[in-house]
């Protein structure tokens, strides 16, 4: 790792500001460090130095002029999900082959309007479907992380596997990702970063691959809790393209950093006690409990009694929109088409040969939820349920709580190919302190706040009130300054 | 859904069958493509006739993430056909997908509504006639729902030799449907229902409902029963695209079910379709072949919710609609149910008699305007928006009967005039000398002339008054028709001295 690939995005500000560096040279860095060291993780699956090189170009030429915007220069990831003009976006699936879009996220165009350089398109799970990068058609994510002493590789997490990935291993400044049950705070809790997905609305989702269209965020995985705040600024935007993108004003975010959190109630729900889950897991949610207390919080017992439902109506309301949602990717116009005697056995080989393993079972699933005969008791009832969970937040934040303070995952990052095999259950519950804020449309945001006694980081997820990730921002950077931050020891 | 009778058994439209009578029970759904210049979800044009996959923007191709954003005019236009179908409108409707494949669907599913749909119950009164007495039955069809959804594209079989190609222009295109109760019994009540819903829906502005560019479209579901049994069995024929072949499938259809439960079989409830060339409806698919459609609300788009000041604001824009207009033209111009009946079935049509009747007698403007106008659109296939004779002119035509200075003959040689050469009426007849004569002195030569080469004829009228009539049609021809009637009536019987 190269000095600058080290900074942070708040870092890379200030030292071309004071003209350390030149964004060129700071792209080139990176693109160095993807030449040398993507082998290794696996982290893109496309990378744009000629794109990066001429936004970096035009960086300088604005910090010359004075005329510097809010990311100006800085490095950045897009997970594959992201469609960029002209340039691979295929979800990292077989079925978008060569699809390269004649169009622009709202949320990628929102990062280049303010001056992000694009470094290249991140590795993820197959269409955002997955809790460890490993349904990837490009292959699984490694994460820079490994046990102490150990050689073995760990998966980054997923779905943004490659986004938290490249991250952690400085392969760019910051990146974006999506989160739809969890899919940017797990592997960035996997992977010592900070992300957070922001509330429904926030970002608008035109122009990202749909996975869940009612669950489904994107939101940035950073270094600090600060870089994190620096993105979600310019990702954000209320969007007439997307109508469930919302009007609600973005506040600087990174004005909220280093308030104080005095005074503030922060809930800490009994349901998140779960059974089984690990003694470091707990010891670390109890270290959190106590930084803030020191800071002058107060913490406040709360009951979310529908949490336990959250994890199977997940799963009944994710597939089921999905199976509509991957419909269009049928042979017809773009992306993989496998000939076959007639349109029919058109669409069945090609989606048999496009489509992935888990991606086939949560169409079938989704599928099979949405018949009829078995609509009212799956897909209505889980659309109730999910009533409830997010009935279960707003009477907490009714009775005055500001923040909600939850362990982000049950466990620190697995092994490659450990829970790839058995039961897709085990790999779903990962999800299962994250997916109740999707379901409730919530913010929350995930920071690194210690290492297990294998030496991997452990995350901790503040769930926040709707629109309100400035005090999500100002109450993770209070974790951010006991724990201290987390870097992977290089092994590349 | 239950489906509730809701008429009395009309003798009238029982079908005879070998075995004893038999009733029909037709309920339709409509199609009609909203009037709108861009698609319901996107802002492509919705222009007919453009080159193949002119008019597609990336949503309605289905690009991976584009989002459907609704076309807020497709609501008013919906809200407004709801209004004039006086039927409820719901304040919160929700948009669902309805999934099936197939390659002119881009994505896999069609954005329609399910169970929230924008407009709820309603109700169009049908003029079901004339019988052969003239008389018009009115029916009342129910309403069960309309509501808004998307068209598909265009597939093309015979472009290619083993290919198909796909138009996309269509897809995306903002339809209603339109649902009816099962509340007709009859072919010709269905056909009066369709041509009814079309002229609501041209009144309205809010689909242009023209039949030959596909823009109306029906599905129409057909039962039959005894009379006073529950309604049997339903077999649906899937897009009739003409009013005259929805008579044609409806009576095959019948026949054909009738023809099955005499011969003591069941009916399978399935889909059909009619093949004109044939008049016969054949089989699409059966009920187990049916597609499960998987219907769930959009989560890509917000339930759609105004308020009454939104709807009020609208109905405030409605135009007169048919059913009030030929009220007012029986009670304001003395005509006949049929002649008003006829009159309001194009909102341009009524507009332009009402242009001609101002200020004139009502019943003669209608009569020229039915017989002589509509005839003649009629014979050149001019719409009345062509129509080369303007109401000013068969005014001022009608004027000119109206104050003896042509004949009603003479009128209908001037029309035709305008007609193929068009001008101004007062001085077509000025400048060819078509001015009645009403001079009595050159009437009475030609009367006298007439007499005096008939005396046979002179004889038998003597006997036979009535046989005036053939001595009026001599002098007229004599002067070319120029003669005042009245005047030459008055002066053949004052000279033959019949009373």
């Amino acid at each position: 790792m190269s000095e600058l690939t080290a900074l942070t995005i708040a870092g890379i500000r200030e030292g071309l500001r004071r003209k350390d560096f030149s964004a060129v040279e700071l792209t080139e860095a990176y693109l160095a460090a993807i030449e040398r060291f993507n082998q290794a993780f696996n982290a893109y699956v496309a990378v744009t130095p000629e794109r990066a090189l001429e936004m970096a170009g035009e960086s300088d030429r604005r910090i010359a002029e004075g005329e510097a915007r809010a990311l100006e220069g800085v490095p950045l990831g897009i997970k594959d999900l992201f469609c960029t003009k002209g340039i691979h976006s295929q979800a990292a699936s077989h079925v978008l082959d060569g699809f390269k879009p004649p169009y622009e996220s709202t949320v990628t165009a929102n990062l280049w309007r303010d001056g992000g350089v694009m470094l290249g398109k991140l590795n993820m799970d197959e269409f955002a479907m997955g809790s460890s990068n490993e349904t990837s058609y490009y292959g699984p994510v490694v994460n820079p992380w490994r046990r102490r002493g150990g050689n073995a590789q760990l998966v980054p997490g997923g779905s943004s596997g490659g986004s938290a990935a490249a991250v952690a291993a400085h392969l760019c400044a910051g990146a974006t990702a999506t989160d739809t049950g969890g899919s940017i705070r797990q592997p960035a809790a996997f992977t010592g970063t900070v992300g957070i997905k922001p509330t429904y609305g926030r970002c608008s989702r035109r122009g990202i691959v749909a996975f869940a269209s009612s669950l489904d965020q994107a939101g940035p995985i950073a270094r600090t809790v600060r870089d994190a705040a620096i993105m979600l600024r310019t990702m954000a935007s209320v969007d007439p393209k997307d109508t469930t993108s919302a009007d609600v004003e973005v506040p600087d975010y990174e004005a909220a950093i280093g308030e104080s959190v005095k005074g503030l109630r922060i809930g800490i729900p009994r349901e998140y006690r779960v059974d089984g889950m690990p003694e470091e897991i707990e010891k670390l949610w109890q270290a959190g409990m106590d930084w803030y207390r020191a800071a002058g919080a107060e913490l406040v017992e709360i009951s979310l009694p529908h949490t336990k439902y959250a994890l199977p109506a997940y799963y009944i309301v994710a597939p089921a929109e999905a199976s509509s949602n991957l419909a269009r990717y049928d042979g017809v116009r773009y992306g993989l088409r496998v000939p076959g005697d007639d349109i029919v056995d058109m669409y069945e080989k090609t989606r048999a040969a496009g489509f992935g393993r888990e991606v086939k079972r949560r169409v079938l699933i989704g599928t099979y939820v949405l018949s009829a005969g078995y609509y009212d008791a799956y897909y209505l009832r889980a659309q109730k349920v999910r009533t409830l969970i997010k009935r279960d937040f707003e009477e907490a934040f009714q009775a005055g709580i500001d923040a909600i303070l939850t362990p982000a995952t049950p466990s620190s990052a697995f092994g490659i190919g450990e829970k790839a095999g058995g039961d897709p259950v085990e790999m779903y519950l990962n999800d299962i302190f994250t997916v109740t804020v999707n379901m409730a449309g919530l913010p929350g945001i995930a920071v690194p706040a210690g290492l297990d006694p294998a030496g991997l980081p452990l995350g901790l997820q503040l769930i926040g009130r709707p629109f309100d990730e400035a005090t999500l921002f100002r109450a993770a950077q209070v974790i951010e300054d006991s724990a201290g931050s987390f870097t992977p020891e290089a092994w590349w | 859904m239950a489906l509730q009778e809701t008429r009395n058994t009309n003798p009238k439209n029982l079908i005879p069958g070998a075995t004893g009578d038999w009733e029909m029970v037709i309920g339709l759904e409509v199609h009609a493509q909203v009037a709108s210049r861009s698609k319901l979800f996107s802002g492509a044009s919705t222009a007919f006739g453009g080159e193949p996959n002119e008019n597609v923007s990336l949503v309605d191709a289905a690009m991976p993430g584009m989002l459907p954003v609704v076309n807020e005019e497709c609501i008013r236009q919906a809200i407004r056909t709801g209004l004039g179908l006086k039927a409820r409108i719901n304040k919160r409707s929700v948009f669902a997908r309805k999934n099936y494949f197939y390659p002119d669907l881009p994505q896999g599913y069609q954005i329609s509504q399910y169970d929230q749909p924008i407009v709820g119950e309603g109700t169009i009164v049908v003029e079901v006639g004339p019988d052969r007495d003239g008389r018009f039955e009115e029916v009342r069809v129910g309403i069960e729902r309309l509501h808004l959804e998307q068209d598909a594209g265009k597939s093309l079989h015979d472009q290619h030799p083993t290919m198909s190609y796909v138009d996309l222009n269509r897809s995306g295109v903002a339809l209603m449907e339109i649902v009816s109760k099962p509340d007709m019994r009859s072919a010709d009540e269905a056909k009066a229902y369709i041509s009814k819903l079309r002229t609501i829906l041209r009144y309205l502005g809010t689909s242009d409902a023209d039949m030959e560019k596909g823009n109306l479209r029906a599905d129409i579901n057909v039962s039959v029963r005894r009379p006073g049994e529950p309604f049997g069995t339903r077999c649906e024929i899937k897009n009739v695209n003409s009013i005259r072949f929805a008579g044609q499938a409806i009576e095959y259809e019948a026949r054909r079910q009738i023809g099955i439960l005499e011969d003591g079989g069941t009916i399978d409830q399935e889909t059909r379709l009619f093949d004109p060339g044939r008049g016969e409806t054949r089989s699409m698919r059966s009920k187990e072949e049916a597609h499960d459609y998987r219907y769930f609300p959009d989560p890509d788009l917000l339930p759609i919710t105004f308020d009454d000041a939104y709807v009020e604001a609208i109905a405030a824009t409605l135009p007169e609609l048919p059913d009030a207009k030929r009220a007012r033209f029986q009670a304001e111009y003395g005509l006949s149910a049929y002649d008003a009946d006829v009159l309001v079935s194009e909102r341009e049509v009524a507009n332009y008699f009402e242009a001609v009747a101002r200020g004139r007698d009502g019943k003669q403007a209608a009569n020229w305007v039915i017989n002589e106008l509509l005839g003649a659109l009629n014979r050149t296939g001019h719409a009345i928006e062509a129509t080369p004779v303007f109401a000013h002119q068969l005014g001022e035509l009608i004027d000119l009967i109206a104050d003896g200075t042509i004949s009603g003959k003479i009128a209908k040689d001037v029309f035709e005039i305008l007609l193929s050469e068009g001008g101004e009426p007062r001085r077509i007849v000025e400048e060819r000398g078509l001015k009645q004569v009403t001079d009595t002195g050159a009437i009475e030569r030609l009367v006298d002339e007439v007499v005096a080469a008939n005396p046979d004829k002179v004889e038998q009228a003597r006997a036979k008054p009535t046989m005036i009539g053939w001595f009026v049609g001599q002098v007229m021809k004599a002067s070319q028709g120029k003669a005042n009637p009245q005047a030459v009536n008055a002066l053949l019987k004052a000279r033959l001295g019949i009373e």
